[in-house]
């Protein structure tokens, strides 16, 4: 599984990787989706940020979310892992189907949900008590699964698939905050994947990045496409180019366009998706 | 809302983590064709989990069985009292001599003594608090502020039986060189003492109050020319106002609810008067005399300190509940 | 923005007397003013402060030649000289310990759940209203609930226990609203990372979000309890006794403590008796000093460590 991620330096260049991604967008072109968004609204208070969202997510795809701030990507994919409720005032309607299910069912605890869907979020935060390895191991042991694995496996394999592992396979007991920002937030992801999640929603991950770190983080994302699916939010349009395989364009709550990225930013359908993508708004 | 409540069915926790969680090669290799056994329904939190949110809870609520224990004891013991006394006479008679002989019941004379007690230490905490407030926030550099404002506060944390002592023992032998005809036991001193207690309340308050103040005012009032102090005394000050009356609010309450110091340095002579001079009996020194006394329990005599003490709750309740109005009213006007 | 910009705002001529205009007469005097209300705002700053010193540098001189082996380890005595301070002593830590058992979880749960749990519901809301009433009742009225409730009622007596729970009930507030505090400053990302996790919140606020706060919940519960060790009042009020020539030998014993016994000693009218009281005073405020400075020094290393 190593070769799958690509260690020490960013060497799979994201153009490259383009043509590959286009392929795979048509092969799975019919196939039932891992997620979907139903006529979901979501509310703070009386203010209603998403107005009925359709949109299905792939498997074992990138798909990115874009739009101006306020847009409603970020409380959208806090939707999907039932984070938004957590919030104040926060309100939903519609639905949510992970695996043909719906995920806001009477009978579904959401806590069930978070360890199929993970997520990573703008902010690296990885928890500032523990070290490099209780953090990685901070899932299981947080649910209590730790005693049914063995720890030290768990941590390298997670730490190999976020290409963290030759950073700092010598010094697993430091605290996680010592790494720089870009590390943090491959921890965060080392994390996230230590709980095997089927799905990884990732929330700007990149936004407090600088560019190299950035840079690292899609390469990791793009290895991680091969056997988890993944939702992006990014107000970074190149971001989305480089790393996804099918794009939506939100707009003040609503889904303008959603359609496989090459042919979301060569020709867009939409004449807002159109402005924005040139850069006339937002 | 939270993951306890969210689910009513409740499978066994065992089912939590069964798959690919626990299973080592599971995070390698995640199961193909997307069927993955790990179930969304049922509950992920043990039924424990519950308990502790019922036992938390339970914590949350002591404070309001406090309350309801307060108000049960007071009004209970009040409502016999006033079976034995009549209610007018406790908010009318002028004499407080319940447990002489030729008994009166009239709250004026232990009122008088905390009024008067209270308004010396308003008058002492009220100008050196707001000026205190006025120093941190506006002249005192960040630096000093965060030196000096904790000092302030350490007013406060001394025990009132020592200020009882610094009163009785210190001030009032230091103040009967100054002051014409001041007694032993008096309201001055224990007055004073009390403002010096009750000043950093309102330095801190006043001066959180104070610097909410937007610094924009400040600037539109230096653009117009305006002095530093005048820009504190027409501009900042009023913008603040009602911020500052709850602070002096508060503390008025609090010097009200004092009960050592005056009870060692105010003396135990009900008396309706205002000359702080001499001796008064406070509220809260009555119900501290009939504590140490040997009067027995369940006598009208005994009561009395219900009675007393109802008195001063609504007193001090009020005065907290009117602050607290203050204080969301100037919130509410920044 | 505030604090040190308010200190220099740009364009007050008041301010710098270099470039005060000259030929303003009334600059100078405007300039006269401005320091005349610096210096006395100063002054009723540090003045409370410079009275409050002198007062305790006068109580240490009085008491601290008082103060021996003989005067912490003897029991009160009609003779002042041969009076001392152990039943107080022994009775205010054996009573503190006991607050402090019975306040501390409690405080820690209530602050748990209103921060945790309870943060949108109304009963939530009521709770902390609650709270904010009570910290405003004097405490001499805890002294009548107690009194009422746990002397009565509960039929506890005079005793150590009756004492501690109505003491933990009069600093349950201040508990409660540290521990708040302190649980405020874990920042809701670490929380978010937790359940993200798939960790239900139970298992968030017990392996991350407490250990997390623990150190600021202690610097503020060692806080809110050496306020306990200085109250009189209540403790008068539900029948502590002042004169006390043994030590509690269990929880339902009567007792006494070293504020009643300062009270007691300085009520009477002999000077000797003063010297006494101040001597309790000094043991007294330096067991404040020590508990306070433990609570500083936490907080100090708590600081360092986040920096």
């Amino acid at each position: 599984m190593t070769m799958l991620v690509h260690e020490g330096q960013p060497t799979l260049l994201p153009r490259l990787s383009a043509s590959r991604k286009r392929e795979r967008v048509e092969r799975t072109d019919g196939v039932a989706p891992k997620l979907r968004s139903r006529g979901l609204r979501a509310f703070f208070g009386k203010k209603e940020v998403l107005k009925g969202i359709d949109l299905p997510v792939a498997a074992r795809e990138v798909t990115a979310v874009i739009g101006p701030s306020g847009c409603g990507k970020s409380t959208w994919i806090r939707c999907l892992n039932r984070m938004h409720e957590l919030i104040a005032d926060a309100r939903l309607e519609g639905a949510v189907e992970l695996d043909g299910r719906d995920v806001y069912a009477r009978d579904v605890d959401p806590v069930l949900l978070r360890r199929r869907i993970g997520m990573v979020f703008q902010k690296p935060n990885p928890f500032p008590t523990m070290s490099i390895r209780d953090n990685v191991l901070a899932g299981l042991r947080l649910t209590g699964t730790l005693a049914r694995v063995r720890p030290a496996e768990v941590v390298e394999r997670a730490l190999r698939q976020a290409a963290l592992w030759d950073e700092v396979k010598d010094s697993l007991t430091q605290p996680g905050a010592s790494l720089s920002g870009g590390q943090q937030q491959r921890l965060c992801i080392a994390r996230t994947l230590a709980v095997d999640p089927e799905v990884i929603l990732m929330d700007e991950p990149c936004s407090a990045l600088d560019p190299i770190a950035t840079a690292r983080i899609e390469d990791l994302i793009h290895a991680l496409s091969d056997r988890y699916t993944i939702v992006i939010v990014t107000h970074n349009m190149q971001q989305a180019t480089r790393v996804s395989d099918s794009t939506a364009f939100f707009l003040m709550g609503e889904l303008v366009e959603h359609a496989p990225t090459n042919q979301l930013f060569t020709s867009p359908k939409d004449r807002r998706t159109e402005e924005y993508i040139t850069g006339r708004f937002g | 809302m939270t993951a306890a409540t969210a689910s009513a069915t409740s499978e066994p926790s065992a089912s939590l983590g069964t798959g690919a969680v626990g299973d080592p090669s599971g995070a390698v290799e995640p199961a193909v064709g997307d069927e993955d056994p790990r179930p969304l329904t049922g509950r992920a939190a043990p039924w424990h989990e519950r308990v502790i949110e019922i036992g938390l809870f339970a914590c949350a609520g002591v404070s309001v069985l406090t309350t309801i224990g307060i108000v049960a004891v007071l009004l209970g013991e009040t409502l016999q009292f006033f079976g034995e006394v009549s209610i007018l006479d406790f908010l009318t008679d002028t004499q407080w001599t319940p447990l002489f002989s030729d008994k009166h019941f009239g709250i004026w004379p232990l009122l008088s003594g905390t009024l008067v007690t209270s308004g010396v230490a308003i008058a002492v905490a009220l100008p050196f608090g707001l000026l205190a407030a006025i120093y941190l926030s506006e002249i005192a550099s960040p630096r000093v502020r965060s030196l000096v404002k904790p000092s302030l506060e350490l007013l406060a944390g001394v025990p009132t039986v020592v200020y009882g002592y610094f009163a009785l023992v210190t001030l009032t032998p230091l103040l009967q060189h100054v002051v014409p005809g001041l007694s032993g036991f008096n309201a001055l001193s224990p007055g004073i003492v009390m403002g010096v207690m009750i000043m950093p309340l309102i330095s801190s308050l006043s001066e959180d109050a104070i610097h909410a103040v937007p610094q924009s005012l400040r600037e539109a009032s230096y653009g117009l020319g305006a002095s530093k102090l005048a820009t504190i005394f027409r501009v900042v000050l009023p913008t603040a106002r009602s911020g500052i009356a709850a602070s002096v609010t508060l503390a008025a309450s609090r010097a009200i609810g004092e009960t050592m110091i005056v009870a060692i340095a105010a003396g135990q002579q009900p008396r309706l008067g205002i000359d702080p001079r001499q001796p008064f009996e406070t509220m809260t020194a009555y119900i501290v005399k009939v504590s140490l006394g040997d009067i027995a329990t369940g006598t009208t005599e005994f009561r009395t300190i219900f009675a007393v003490g109802s008195a001063l709750f609504v007193m001090t309740l009020s005065m907290n509940l009117l602050a607290m109005r203050l204080a969301r009213s100037f919130r509410g006007a920044l | 923005m505030n604090g040190a910009g308010k200190n220099e705002p740009d364009g007050t001529p008041t301010h710098d007397p270099g470039k005060a205009p000259t030929n303003d007469p009334s600059s100078a005097s405007r300039r006269r003013r401005h320091v005349a209300f610096v210096a006395l705002a100063l002054g009723a700053t540090v003045l409370p402060l410079a009275v409050l010193a002198m007062l305790l540098g006068g109580v240490t001189l009085d008491g601290l030649g008082r103060i021996g082996w003989d005067f912490l380890t003897s029991y009160p005595s009609r003779r002042a000289a041969r009076a001392g301070i152990l039943p107080g002593l022994v009775g205010s830590i054996s009573l503190i310990s006991l607050t402090a058992a019975l306040a501390v979880p409690i405080g820690v749960g209530a602050a748990v759940y209103l921060e945790e749990y309870g943060k949108r519901t109304r009963i939530a809301r009521i709770i902390e209203l609650n709270i904010a009433n009570l910290a405003g009742v004097p405490s001499v009225i805890y002294g009548l609930l107690g009194l009422g409730v746990f002397v009565r009622t509960l039929g506890m007596g005079r005793s150590l226990l009756a004492g501690a729970c109505t003491l933990a009930l009069l600093v349950l507030p201040i508990v409660i609203v540290a521990s708040r505090e302190a649980l405020k400053n874990v920042p809701d990302s670490t929380r978010e990372a937790c359940l993200a996790l798939g960790s239900t919140r139970w298992q968030a606020i017990r392996q991350v979000v407490l250990p997390m706060a623990f150190p600021e919940i202690l610097t503020g519960v060692i806080l809110a309890v050496s306020r306990a060790i200085g109250e009189t009042a209540p403790l008068v009020v539900i029948g502590a006794l002042a004169y006390v020539t043994f030590l509690p030998d269990g929880v339902l014993a009567p007792f006494t403590t070293l504020p009643i016994q300062i009270f007691d000693w300085v009520s009477r009218p002999q000077q000797s008796f003063a010297v006494n009281a101040a001597a309790g005073i000094v043991v007294l405020m330096g067991t404040l000093l020590a508990l306070n400075g433990v609570a500083i020094g936490l907080r100090a290393r708590l600081q360092r460590r986040k920096a």
